[in-house]
């Protein structure tokens, strides 16, 4: 089976045409060669997810480069492309690499990060050194291995996309079948054992789909970027969700994109390797994850970071103008902004950001002659006190700290505190109307009172 | 054998020598640190460094290249670091995403200005050890100057004495860094500084290297030399030592294989670094299982006198 012909893109206009002869599907091949490599990208991010999750992320990356020296034995010894005999030539070094990382840390004082750095080099050494061997030697045939070192969708055969479609589709299969024991021998290896399942079993069950996702994937990615495609989904699909089949599902999903994207690019463009436009487009999708995923993404992180700061900074100033309030009897109900950084050092600029904010919340009022909290002011700042002081006395009856050492921990908590935890801490400290400092825990009764008073 | 030993032959092994020397000193380090991983990351997305430094100032000189690999090598133990701690990823994982798509950004470049640049994506992964003699330098001008040498050759050469100088003057803290790094906290050595020194030398080693040897036959030279040393060394001083030796023991042996079999010298470089740290787990694990039996034997024959040790 002949390469099918490659397209040189001289402008942009022909490379618009080249697009529209891809997706018109003129050529077959080009359209298979899309279903091989989404097939590929899907397998290979939901078998590299469970890699990732035993916290052996890399474990691909060197298992990639281990097939090296396999595929060039293959060769060497049967002087033939034949997909199968390179694939049996890669997944047995593969495996030789595998259990070598396995072996040295177990029986040599060699650490495990070493182990990988080890296989991967020395079997990657082995495989150029067999490669360069390869071009000085009269053969034929051998043109186009040094291409899965990057790996080259427009160089492979209808052979080589069969036997990546059957391997694909046997990754996904069995990862279906045994979704419930592989994930539990993810999450909790040693209760699995406990279980009777035989772990063993499946451990070797996925670094033998480990290293066929790989071997089949050097056509297409290539060698030294396999380790991307099994790793890089999983990372990204972990910013949407906690679900392990959602997550299963999104990388699948990221990883069949990126294959998509990186196949037009290596049709339009042959000069341009696959794999590392590959990896470039599950970067993109990463850092996009990374950033505006709805939950764990750091830009909603950062909003909620700062709003909780807000929060903080607001429920300080309540705070302080209560305990003015308290300190002078309730006789003065304004304070100014000297009184306020008198009890609490804010820098000015932020307090009287913060003032202004209050100011919009209607929790306080300004007048001329200073700040008064309104009447939802003096409620919410009353339930954060009871809050503050309640946890004070906790801390100080339950778990026997000084009445010094209080203070910092309520400041903290004091924000956080729900209303059934209130409750709670309420019930635990039934008679308790004093906080260690002697001052009165304001009650909800109490700062109704007040209230009624005020009105 | 070497017949046709000439000039070049001299340069070349002498070349491959100063790289594995530089190469297995600083890989002591990262194999006492466990921080193997993040040499091989350094040593992929220095390449990026490169394309990068020769695209904006169209120079091949060794600062412009060496300002450019230790950038972008310090960027990526950086961002590493950073998704490792903001991303709540893990820390191998990290280094993986990171160290891929700088790699495959340098790929893409290398591919897109392949006219342009003297590299190729063979070039990148083995490197052209061969053709090291042919790449000459002038002192004193292109034009009139004296024909100096190979400029790998003075490339590694230059950082070979760093890497020397650093580890000579900084042995006591390196030390200190290597086997106790609380200790060295609480005797208030900047750890984080050093971490950001060592992978500064991994940098410049590799970039040094990268003509000689490609991005990724710099991980064995790394690794392996240093792993053997730290197989059979009771300090930092004999393992540095073994090191090296392992590492000079490995150029030789790797030349004589290329030159037997006709393939790539770098590469056979670091397979032969490979055999001769297996060939030192072969005999170290047959010494220790002697060891057993022998004890084994003492103790079933005179388990008394045994007993009373």
């Amino acid at each position: 089976m002949e390469p099918f012909t490659l397209l040189q893109p001289e402008s942009a206009l022909s490379a618009w045409d080249n697009l529209l002869a891809f997706w018109r599907f003129e050529d077959m091949n080009v359209f298979w060669v899309l279903i091989g490599s989404i097939l590929l990208g899907m397998s290979a991010s939901v078998i590299g997810a469970f890699a990732f999750l035993r916290k052996r992320s890399l474990i691909g990356d060197a298992l990639a480069h281990a097939a090296l020296p396999g595929v060039m034995m293959a060769f060497l010894l049967f002087q033939t492309r034949d997909p199968l005999v390179m694939f049996l030539g890669a997944v047995t070094s593969s495996f030789i690499g595998f259990f070598l990382i396995d072996w040295l840390p177990k029986n040599t004082k060699i650490k495990p990060d070493a182990a990988l750095a080890i296989t991967l080099s020395f079997f990657f050494a082995l495989g150029l050194m067999l490669l360069s061997y390869i071009q000085g030697l009269n053969v034929d045939n051998k043109s186009g291995l040094d291409k899965i070192l990057f790996g080259q969708a427009a160089a492979m055969t209808q052979n080589d996309i069969r036997l990546l479609g059957y391997v694909a589709i046997i990754i996904l299969v069995t990862v279906t079948l045994f979704f419930q024991k592989l994930r539990l021998i993810a999450f909790n290896r040693s209760y699995a054992q406990t279980l009777g399942i035989s772990v063993k079993f499946y451990e070797l069950l996925l670094a033998l789909l480990i290293v066929m996702s790989v071997v089949v994937g050097l056509q297409l990615v290539g060698v030294v970027l396999m380790a991307a495609v099994l790793l890089t989904p999983i990372a990204a699909a972990r910013f949407w969700s906690n679900e392990l089949s959602h997550m299963l599902a999104l990388s699948a999903l990221l990883g069949a994109l990126s294959a998509l994207i990186s196949t037009q690019i290596s049709y339009l463009a042959p000069a341009m390797p696959t794999g590392p436009w590959m990896v470039v487009s599950l970067s993109l999708l990463f850092i996009l994850s990374l950033l505006f995923a709805p939950q764990k993404g750091l830009i909603k992180r950062y909003l909620e970071h700062s709003q909780l700061r807000q929060k903080v900074a607001e429920e300080n100033i309540l705070r302080t103008l209560y305990k003015l309030l308290e300190r002078n009897q309730l006789d003065q109900q304004d304070f100014n902004q000297a009184d306020i950084q008198a009890l609490r050092s804010i820098p000015t600029e932020s307090l009287q950001k913060t003032l202004k904010m209050l100011c919009k919340k209607h929790l306080i009022e300004s007048s001329s002659r200073g700040f008064r909290l309104t009447k939802e002011g003096f409620e919410l700042a009353s339930q954060l006190t009871r809050r503050h002081r309640l946890w004070e006395n906790y801390l100080n009856q339950h778990a026997e700290l000084t009445p010094e050492q209080v203070h910092k921990q309520a400041e903290r908590i004091e924000h956080i505190l729900t209303e059934s935890q209130e409750q709670q801490l309420q019930a635990e400290l039934e008679n308790a109307h004093y906080d260690p400092h002697g001052n009165l825990i304001p009650t909800q009764r109490s700062s109704q009172n007040t209230n009624a008073r005020e009105s | 054998m070497f017949a046709e030993f000439g000039i070049n032959d001299i340069w070349i092994l002498a070349t491959a020598s100063l790289v594995a020397a530089s190469t297995s000193m600083i890989g002591v380090f990262l194999i006492l640190r466990k921080q193997a991983l993040i040499g091989d990351a350094i040593s992929h997305s220095v390449l990026l460094g490169i394309v990068l430094a020769f695209l904006l100032t169209e120079s091949r000189s060794l600062p412009v290249m060496l300002t450019g690999a230790v950038f972008i090598g310090l960027l990526t133990a950086w961002l590493s670091d950073t998704l490792h701690r903001v991303g709540k990823l893990q820390s191998d994982a990290s280094i993986g995403i990171i160290f891929t798509l700088f790699f495959a950004l340098g790929v893409i470049l290398v591919s897109l200005y392949a006219g342009q640049i003297d590299l190729d994506q063979e070039c990148v992964l083995y490197g052209e050890i061969a053709f090291v003699p042919f790449d000459t330098i002038y002192f004193g001008g292109t034009e009139n100057g004296v024909e100096i040498g190979p400029r790998a050759f003075w490339g590694i050469g230059i950082v070979f004495l760093i890497v020397l100088l650093s580890i000579v003057v900084a042995f006591k803290r390196l030390e200190t860094i290597a086997f106790h790094p609380s200790l060295a906290i609480s005797l208030g050595i900047n750890v984080v500084f050093w971490h950001y020194f060592l992978m500064t030398l991994v940098s410049m080693t590799t970039v040094a290297s990268f003509d000689a040897v490609g991005a990724i036959l710099v991980v064995a030279l790394l690794v392996i030399p240093a792993s053997s040393a730290y197989l059979l060394a009771k300090s930092l001083k004999t393992m540095l030592w073994i090191a090296v030796a392992y590492s000079q023991a490995a150029v030789l042996i790797g030349y004589s294989l290329a030159y037997q079999l006709d393939s790539s010298i770098s590469a056979s470089i670091a397979v032969s670094a490979g055999l001769l740290l297996f060939a030192t787990i072969v005999i170290l694990q047959i010494n220790k299982k002697r060891k057993q039996s022998q004890s084994l034997m003492f103790n079933v024959e005179n388990p008394v006198e045994f007993k009373s040790k």
